[in-house]
């Protein structure tokens, strides 16, 4: 049965995704605690580790309300559009060489074609609400997703034209062969992905159709309980799915960081850096396991103690794996991957705790009138450099490196043309407002 | 490679809900409820590109259509007042002559798709086909390459020209 394990990764996938949108909440609160000199959630559990479960649990028996008023069959329909566009989108993320539910000719376009269609779960959302606030979150939306689309496909360009495919998988193989990742080669182009990737998710610093001080939560300013969680989830998921995006294309997916570096244990087969997976999960593990008596309540020192086991458990097989060349590839990739994009997640979290919310015409003004124009530099950027190593034969530094300073110059230009722009417009409003009224 | 009749099964599927879907766009009184539709008609219409091997198409119809296109479409809908629209006369007073014209057009097209006709000599049964995105492209960039690009720059000046009339009536 040729269909028989995509289809159990896919349930894997649909299974496990929600616990894990469900801890990036958590860390979440938890890092936005630390950075505000706070606790975060200590409660359930220990260290608030079973907040998660209690949230969802507290999401799925409240109220399911329906406005009086809503366009009922719309309402109900839009928050499992938005939902089924962000799982669609795990078909073609390979998690490991091994662990990808389908390796698609057209993986990329693939999965940047299904979370385009995702702004129509906000769209008609906010509009069968059929209340002010979720249809100006909604129009926000709509009008800040297509227009950094179109700066986050240029920016993907850029790692196209380096990788010569479309498919996700071949596009990490052919990081594996280049010996480095693609950001050493397009580091403007990671940027500008970095940038329009938060405003595709409604993360903060661009999170204004949901902006809370405005629209009260914009085009979820109606949903409720189970509704409103599958929203939730989207999101999430949505970031999962851009990062995952980003670790594919520019942060090299699956592979170990100095994968080219082959330093072998003692005349084993085993490489050393290959042990470091299962020396972090075993130190996590000891840390609970030291942790656990100091909580102050017994049923938190089961959960920690617990947790520690859990932990244990995953260096053993991190550790094991290294023995058995057949699994190697598959669990230690889905780590690596899993890895780089947590440490992308990590950075939209500290972004949104960093930077304050975006004026909409700001926001506008970000990417029509400096992210695309950049994006297209970087794209004949790059093509440029490929052309000079490959026709000319020049060396891969002094090419990249050449294009990379035009770039930077061009963003350079780019700002200080906005803001000479800016201090026109204002110098010409503050002379309006000086001259006399009475003109005509 | 999927058997005949799962072949056969995923067209009618299709075929079926992009007729459908079609239908209710054109009858629904609701705006948005007929955008909607229409989206279901695109993807539908995609879903038969890709039965048919076309992967290339496939995407380029939703990322076009439906995620670009359409998405103007509801943003137009829901910024131009529903109320007054709903309540104004609908175009759809000539029924005998509509009904007429689409049995004249159904029939040509039987005539054309019959099963003996010459426009079907010599395609390729699309579970043949290889993946052919590459094969977009080269003909795009390399065989056709003029023409793309004229096309191309036609669309470039029809944009630039409607920002310029749009600018002028601001002025």
């Amino acid at each position: 049965m040729p269909y028989l394990l995509p289809v159990f990764y896919g349930i894997v996938i649909v299974m496990v995704l929600p616990l894990l949108a469900g801890y990036i909440v958590l860390l979440e609160r938890k890092v936005m605690a630390d950075m505000q000199a706070r606790l975060g959630p200590m409660r359930v559990g220990p260290h608030g580790l079973l907040q998660p479960i209690a949230d969802a649990l507290k999401l799925l028996i409240k109220e399911d309300i329906v406005p009086a008023k809503a366009d009922k069959m719309i309402f109900l329909l839009a928050p499992l559009v938005s939902v089924t566009m962000a799982l669609l989108a795990y078909a073609a993320l390979p998690f490991g060489p091994v662990f990808q539910i389908a390796d698609l000719d057209i993986g990329l376009l693939f999965i940047l074609a299904i979370s385009s269609l995702g702004v129509y779960g906000i769209v008609l959302g906010g509009w069968a609400s059929n209340s002010h606030f979720s249809l100006l979150g909604a129009m926000r939306s709509a009008a800040q997703l297509v227009s950094y689309e179109t700066a986050a496909g240029l920016a993907l360009i850029s790692a196209l034209l380096l990788g010569g495919s479309l498919s996700m998988k071949s596009l990490v193989e052919a990081q594996d062969q280049a010996g480095a990742w693609f950001i050493f080669f397009a580091p403007c182009g990671f940027f500008i992905y970095l940038v329009a990737s938060i405003a595709e998710t409604n993360r903060a610093p661009f999170d204004l159709p949901e902006a809370e001080s405005e629209l009260v939560a914009g085009y979820m300013t109606e949903y409720s309980g189970f509704r409103w969680s599958l929203y939730f989830l989207a999101e999430y998921a949505n970031m999962i799915v851009v990062a995952g995006i980003a670790t594919t294309l520019f942060l090299g997916g699956w592979l170990r960081p100095f994968a080219s570096f082959h330093g072998h244990v003692m005349g084993t087969p085993i490489e050393i850096l290959d042990i470091f997976p299962a020396l972090l999960f075993f130190a996590i593990g000891g840390y609970c396991f030291w942790r656990a008596p100091r909580q102050p309540v017994q049923i938190q020192k089961l959960v920690m103690v617990l947790v520690g086991g859990l932990f244990l458990v995953l260096a053993a097989v991190m550790f094991g794996s290294l023995f058995v060349p057949a699994t190697m590839p598959g669990i230690h990739g889905a780590f690596w991957f899993l890895a780089k994009v947590l440490v992308y997640i990590y950075a939209f979290l500290w972004f949104r705790f960093t930077f304050p919310r975006y004026r909409f015409d700001q926001l506008m003004k970000l990417g029509w009138q400096f992210l695309i124009p950049l994006a297209l530099t970087n794209v004949l950027g790059v093509g440029i450099a490929q052309i000079l190593r490959q026709q000319l034969g020049w060396n891969a530094f002094a090419a990249f490196g050449l294009t990379l300073l035009g770039t930077i110059g061009v963003a350079a230009w780019l700002i200080s043309l906005n803001d000479r722009r800016d201090r026109d417009r204002a110098a010409a409003a503050a002379a309006a407002a000086a001259a006399p009224a009475g003109g005509d | 490679m999927a058997p005949m009749a799962l072949q056969y099964g995923f067209f009618y599927f299709f075929a079926g809900l992009a007729i459908v879907c079609a239908i209710l766009m054109v009858i629904g009184r609701n705006v948005v409820h007929s955008a909607v539709f229409l989206i279901g008609a695109l993807l539908a219409t995609a879903g038969i590109y890709l039965q048919l091997r076309a992967e290339f198409l496939f995407i380029v119809q939703i990322i076009l259509y439906v995620g670009g296109i359409m998405v103007l479409f509801v943003f137009v809908i829901m910024l131009v007042n529903l109320d007054v629209a709903a309540r104004q006369r609908q175009f759809s007073k000539q029924l005998w002559l509509a009904l007429l014209l689409t049995i004249v057009l159904g029939g040509q097209l039987m005539f054309m798709a019959r099963r003996d006709s010459p426009i079907f000599n010599g395609t390729v049964p699309p579970a043949a086909l290889p993946p052919n995105t590459g094969e977009v492209a080269t003909s795009l960039f390399q065989t056709y390459m003029l023409p793309f690009e004229i096309a191309s720059i036609m669309l470039l000046v029809a944009m630039v020209g409607a920002v310029l009339m749009a600018k002028r009536r601001d002025a």
